[in-house]
């Protein structure tokens, strides 16, 4: 399946300043039931966000109506833990299209790539700016250029690139996904599996 | 430039079909294990494509997520978990995959059932939506977990596209002490490393410790790999491991098992290879471990106290936050702590061996009268061998009960949930907030710290039951 286009996304963004946010808190495993992707939004980091009888725990800054925004900003290691895909989606169902940390897990990074949601790893030094500058204005915008392969701090110009792969950039930039891309070369991998033992 | 290989790298290279420049790699998958809770999406995805599974006969599926542990033989109550369970029966028949659920046989978690029918072979690439998947590694195959959009990749291409990760060799030399199992080493290393040590790393395990060890042993530290960050652990094939592999189900004979020899016995890594990043520990350095914390790199030997903020790496906040979740002090001693529930189980400790170790420590006391203890074997084959060598006797004697193989509370997905606020000993694999059923308490720990908090009903020291039964 294809997935939106990523170019240039300006927004406010929605900080989370804890170290190793895991999949588990994400997205808790007794909201994996479902067989289709739909509706995780609604379970985004549910433990931190309702009360056991369902109500919003008031602290938690998904319910601060102050902060919103389509870029989720996490502390260092985010998303480790498991490969629930569901993970990824519940952060792009909720709304968000890029997550900033200084570090990400791998598989929930791949996982991130593969859904078009874009995960920008910074400077531990740039993660603190962001989260000042957040401080600061709760609605202070960032721009997050693809094309460019750079986060902007907008209300003071600072910027840092990020890295990401030359392919994956490009499947984000035009929406497409590696089954595009694997579809495409099936002749090549038949004929290696021909040779296969196994 | 050093042309001598490491024994990831010959695994990885040969099973490259494509090499994408600045891009990642088209790897072929030798063979996929599929589940109930994270293919249904990807299945949806190859039939809204209008396309097959390309190669059906390499792919395996099992039910275990949200199996329930109690009475197997009736209908799932839960409708979402049933549903979940008829949706994997119903893709696996239309695609003409195995398919091994509730009640069957060769039925138990994915990464039990995987080696125990000789699925899993040395030299292999295997991937699995779950990121324990690792575990494969064991044998010396490259084994890792995958999100459902790579599951689908492989339902319709047999491939995955992936950047080829750093290479790390972690060295444990000497023997261990008396009491400290491959669960403690692994645990241990994670506690050394952190969560994010070896992220963007594959590891190979080496030295005399994971030598001598059994493959049942290979396979938890294997398992625990994820744990550290990295993206998967080998081990290079010896002769422990082609004994195993020999004369399973899926395993090769006759000619095809002679050319795979000669491919297996291709594989260590040569005397002199390069690898990104090098560790080496000593066993003597090891005791029981125990978890204190909220991840799994939050360890410590059994006998010590929980660090100060100030001593760890990372935020101090964070860790205040983990320690108060914990409801623990800095500087407590673990020793003592009560606990409510101790879980036997999961693809880290689930296999006969566990079950062994956790027996020979019960035996001839009685579990503790605060204790419930959960003891899920990690597939049907695990309980027939516990019933076939006796254990299950014992345990019962001792006041334990067994209950049907699944993941059961190491993701709690089922019934099977550790209160709020309650202490489980656990020999699964993530201590997680709520990962044990939300706001339970997760100590992770071997079999033998779980039998010696089983009887004692609080964090004991193992080896002091032990020293009873040798004075
Ligand atoms: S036992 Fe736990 S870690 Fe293992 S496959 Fe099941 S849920 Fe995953």
């Amino acid at each position: 399946m294809a997935y939106d286009k990523f170019n240039i996304l300006k927004s406010s963004a929605v900080p989370l300043p804890i170290e190793n946010v895991d999949t588990d808190q994400i997205i808790p495993a007794r909201f994996l039931k479902a067989t289709e992707r739909k509706g995780f939004g609604d379970n985004l980091f549910r433990d931190w966000r309702y009360n056991s009888d369902g109500t919003e725990k008031k602290d938690f800054v998904l319910n601060n109506p102050t902060y919103s925004g389509r870029i989720l900003v996490g502390g260092k290691n985010f998303g480790s833990g498991s490969s629930r895909e569901h993970a990824a989606w519940a952060v792009y169902d909720y709304g968000f299209r890029c997550v900033v940390s200084s570090f990400f897990a791998d598989i929930f990074r791949n996982n991130c790539l593969n859904i078009g949601v874009l995960p920008v790893q910074v400077s531990a030094e740039f993660l603190d700016k962001i989260f000042k500058a957040i401080e600061a204005d709760p609605k202070a915008s960032f721009e997050v250029s693809l094309p460019e392969q750079t986060i902007t701090i907008e209300s003071t110009g600072e910027s840092e690139s990020f890295d990401i792969n030359a392919y994956k950039k490009a499947n984000m930039l035009n929406g497409f996904d590696d089954i595009d891309y694997l579809l495409n070369i099936q002749d090549e991998i038949k004929e290696f599996a021909a040779d296969r033992p196994l | 430039m050093n042309t001598k290989k490491t024994l990831f790298d010959k695994v990885w290279d040969s099973h490259v079909v494509q090499h994408i420049e600045n891009g990642p790699d088209v790897l072929f998958i030798d063979r996929h294990m599929v589940h109930e809770v994270t293919s249904p999406v990807a299945f949806l995805g190859i039939k809204n494509r209008g396309i097959k599974v390309l190669h059906p006969e390499k792919t395996f599926a099992t039910a275990d997520h949200n199996t329930p542990t109690i009475n197997q033989h009736l209908p799932v109550e839960d409708p979402l978990s049933a549903n979940q369970l008829r949706m994997l029966e119903e893709n696996s028949n239309e695609f003409g995959i195995s398919y091994w659920g509730l009640g069957h046989e060769k039925n138990g978690i994915v990464h039990v059932v995987g080696p125990e029918y000789g699925i899993t072979q040395p030299g292999a690439t295997i991937v699995c939506g779950d990121s324990h998947t690792s575990t494969h590694g064991a044998f010396g195959a490259i084994a890792f977990g995958i999100g459902t959009s790579e599951v689908e990749m492989v339902l319709a291409t047999q491939c995955i596209m992936q950047t080829k990760p750093k290479s790390m060799r972690i060295n444990v030399e000497g023997s261990l002490n008396k009491g400290v199992t491959p669960k403690d080493v692994a645990l241990y290393i994670i506690s050394q490393l952190t969560t994010s040590g070896a992220t963007g790393y594959f590891v190979e395990y080496a030295g005399q410790v994971f030598r001598d060890m059994t493959m049942e042993g290979r396979m938890t530290v294997c398992n625990l790999s994820i744990e550290m960050g990295a993206r998967g652990g080998m081990i290079a094939p010896d002769e422990k491991t082609f004994e195993y592999v020999k004369g399973r189900e899926f395993t090769p004979t006759g000619e095809a098992w002679d050319k795979a020899m000669a491919y297996w016995k291709s594989l260590p890594t040569e005397e002199g290879a390069e690898f990104d990043k090098e560790i080496t520990f000593n066993a003597a350095d090891i005791e029981p471990m125990i978890t204190y914390g909220t991840n799994p790199g939050m360890g410590i030997g059994i006998t010590h106290g929980i660090p100060q903020a100030e001593a760890v790496e990372g935020g101090v906040a964070t860790y205040k936050k983990s320690l108060q979740y914990m409801n623990f002090s800095e500087g407590d001693s673990m020793m003592g702590k009560p606990i409510d529930f101790v879980f036997l189980g999961s693809c880290t400790n689930g296999r006969i061996e566990d079950f062994r170790l956790f027996t020979s420590l019960v035996k001839g006391r009685q579990k503790a009268p605060n204790v419930t203890a959960w003891l899920v074997p990690g597939s049907h084959r695990v309980e027939k061998a516990i019933k076939d060598e006796g254990l299950l006797s014992i345990l019962n004697e001792a006041g334990f009960e067994l209950r049907e193989p699944g993941c059961s509370a190491c993701l709690a997905m089922n019934d099977d949930k550790v209160p709020a606020g309650k202490y489980a000993v656990s020999t699964s694999n993530r201590n997680f907030e709520g990962r044990q059923g939300p706001g339970s308490r997760t100590l992770l720990a071997s079999p033998l710290v779980a039998a010696a908090a089983a009887v004692t009903g609080k964090v004991t020291d193992p080896r002091d039951l032990m020293e009873l039964e040798t004075a």
